[in-house]
């Protein structure tokens, strides 16, 4: 008798820790952030991403400097794409368009000339950026070119006039930051290698916290204009942990202006 | 007996009074859901208040209707600047656009100057060695050129280099003098709508970096008294002097919720290498209706492209009309 309780005993708790197991594994996967003071997830801090999107979204070989004084120093690190499916899906004549700026790149590429890197390049470029959240306004700051985003929470409304940025509404959806933005101009690029939008562009992203010090940056990119559907690319972003990390100006009108303007500068014999 | 409670009921009375009229103006700061008092919101600085006294000003305030004259003049002035016709129309037509301050919402006050310090609102005496440095900045302006020689012997605002707005210290930059301020634990953020110039202000007590980091906004760093900001700036590049100042600068910020609708903003100027002493000034930010637009200055900078290929077409001109003559 005594055995036969026990085994019924044990055979339960067995059971117990099967459904204990069973339901603990199927909620791990959802990473809770730490709590803004309003009980939203708590994004800020100074992110970074660190790949080679900047200079081509698409998966890419190593390359040599477009300029040759640059040597290895400009030279292009290879990469494996942010991508989903890893080509994006151009209509023809863009596809055409993209591979005449990719081969005018410097003459063409904004970046170069110091000109606001638009969304979603902003947040792969080279550069560090700041999230301040508050309940109404999530700013992204940016360090390259001082590139600013406000995200309106609470006082939202459609775009009053396109824009290099774009206009940002937000939402929490769980533990994801959501955010839509339109008012597109049609000036950016996503990258050095010449892919490109219209001002038809929709960009929808999620920034959601995958551990203390990374999130996942997701883009779902919409533009009827330039691509036959509406595609994906995600990557990780990574907190800079130093802790004097702070956005420095890096105010490149100044350093552009013998490029833009050189020619023009009036000439001595004159 | 009945004299002495109708006595003690008037004194209790007053008494009351009074501890309600010393009460009353005192305002209670909203907090920001971490406890910071609450700045958050669109704000304008847009004044027609001068920096310095006028010369034929003696007394610190104004009376209101003085006040409201002043001002009117003022306003008179700026749009006569723009007129059509005149040069500056050319640029822009001030009125039609909204730019003028008298379409902004004016952060008015009473003061005949800004600077309360020194007492006559006017700069203190330049030091020897000030007078060094400015010398030696008109020399480099004539090494530069003429205005349209070059892109670089342009003014700041025509490069769209940096305005005014975003200081420190903050001041009126003519017009779109409009903030956005966010808090977050830790920080103050303050968007200037020109050139969408950011300070990121950290509270957390960090230190100054090395001297070797130079910046067309120095490094600002913010503490709360009470329920003030003191925001505390250095490690300046010095290529944007404020009223004269050098990379020495040192400017300390004061920004205090007074009322829904004001923030007070006091800050002092150091900079021994320029001024006898320090000064300081007293100023109001007036709450605006949002949003900021975002000011892409350097993208649309075809003003600066097209002046200076004009300026290059009248140097061939002229180039021409000299040839012709010698050809005579």
């Amino acid at each position: 008798m005594r055995n036969r309780f026990l085994t019924r005993v044990t055979v339960v708790a067995i059971g117990l820790c099967v459904a204990a197991v069973t339901l603990v594994t199927a909620q791990t996967p959802a990473y809770r952030a730490p709590r803004a003071p309003d009980g939203k997830p708590n994004l800020g801090g100074i992110w970074q991403a660190i790949n080679t999107a900047n200079w081509d979204i698409e998966a890419h070989s190593a390359a040599p400097s477009p300029v040759l004084e640059l040597g290895a120093a400009g030279a292009v690190p290879g990469g494996l794409g942010v991508v989903e499916g890893g080509t994006l899906p151009y209509r023809p004549e863009a596809l055409a368009k993209r591979n005449e700026n990719r081969a005018n790149r410097l003459k063409l590429d904004p970046e170069i000339k110091c000109y606001l890197p638009g969304v979603p390049r902003a947040t792969y470029m080279p550069f560090p950026f700041q999230i301040i959240q508050s309940q109404k306004h999530i700013m992204l700051i940016h360090e390259y070119a001082g590139a600013v985003r406000t995200i309106y929470m609470t006082d939202q409304t459609e775009a009053p006039a396109d824009s290099w940025m774009g206009w940002s509404n937000g939402r929490w959806e769980g533990e994801s930051l959501v955010v839509d933005t339109k008012g597109f101009n049609d000036l950016s690029w996503f990258d050095r290698s010449g892919n490109f939008h219209s001002d038809a562009l929709h960009v929808v992203e999620r920034f959601t916290p995958r551990s203390a010090d990374t999130l996942n940056y997701e883009v779902t990119v919409e533009d009827p204009k330039v691509f036959t559907r509406p595609w994906k690319m995600s990557m990780p972003l990574y907190r800079r942990v130093e802790p004097n990390a702070q956005i420095l100006e890096f105010r490149c009108v100044e350093f552009v202006e013998d490029l833009l303007y050189g020619h023009l500068r009036k000439q001595p014999s004159q | 007996m009945t004299s002495m409670k109708v006595t003690a009921t008037f004194v209790i009375f007053v008494t009351f009074a009074i501890f309600v009229r010393a009460q009353a103006p005192a305002y209670k700061v909203p907090r920001t859901p971490d406890g910071q008092p609450d700045l958050q919101g669109f704000w304008s600085n847009a004044t027609y208040t001068p920096l310095e006294r006028p010369d034929n000003v003696t007394k610190e305030f104004y009376t209101p209707e003085e006040a409201a004259a002043a001002e009117k003049a003022a306003a008179a002035r700026e749009s006569a600047e723009t007129e059509p016709g005149t040069v500056a129309d050319v640029h822009y037509d001030f009125t039609q656009f909204g730019l003028d301050r008298s379409q902004a919402t004016l952060a008015r006050s009473l003061r005949t100057s800004l600077i309360v310090d020194p007492k006559n609102g006017k700069l203190p005496p330049i030091t020897a060695e000030g007078k060094k440095i400015l010398a030696a900045r008109a020399e480099e302006a004539k090494r530069l050129g003429g205005r349209w020689d070059s892109a670089q012997s342009n003014q700041l605002d025509d490069r769209c280099i940096i305005m005014a707005g975003p200081g420190p210290p903050m001041m009126d930059a003519a017009y779109n003098s409009n903030y956005h301020i966010v808090q977050a634990p830790g920080y103050v953020m303050i968007l200037t709508e020109m050139i969408h110039d950011v300070r990121v202000i950290p509270l957390d007590g960090r230190p100054q970096p090395p001297a070797a980091v130079r910046q067309w906004m120095g490094v600002s760093r913010g503490r709360w008294e009470g329920d003030t900001l003191v925001v505390e700036t250095t490690n300046f590049n010095g290529k944007n002097p404020f009223r004269g100042s050098t990379e020495n600068m040192k400017v300390i910020e004061r920004l205090r919720r007074v009322a829904d609708d004001t923030i007070e903003y006091n800050f002092t100027v150091e900079d021994k290498s320029m001024w006898v002493q320090a000064w300081s000034v007293e100023a109001v930010m007036r709450k605006t209706a949002g949003p900021l637009f975002e000011h892409a200055c350097h993208e649309g900078n075809y003003g600066l492209y097209n002046t200076l290929v004009g300026a290059r077409l009248e140097d061939q001109k002229a180039a021409e009309g000299a040839a012709k003559k010698d050809s005579k």
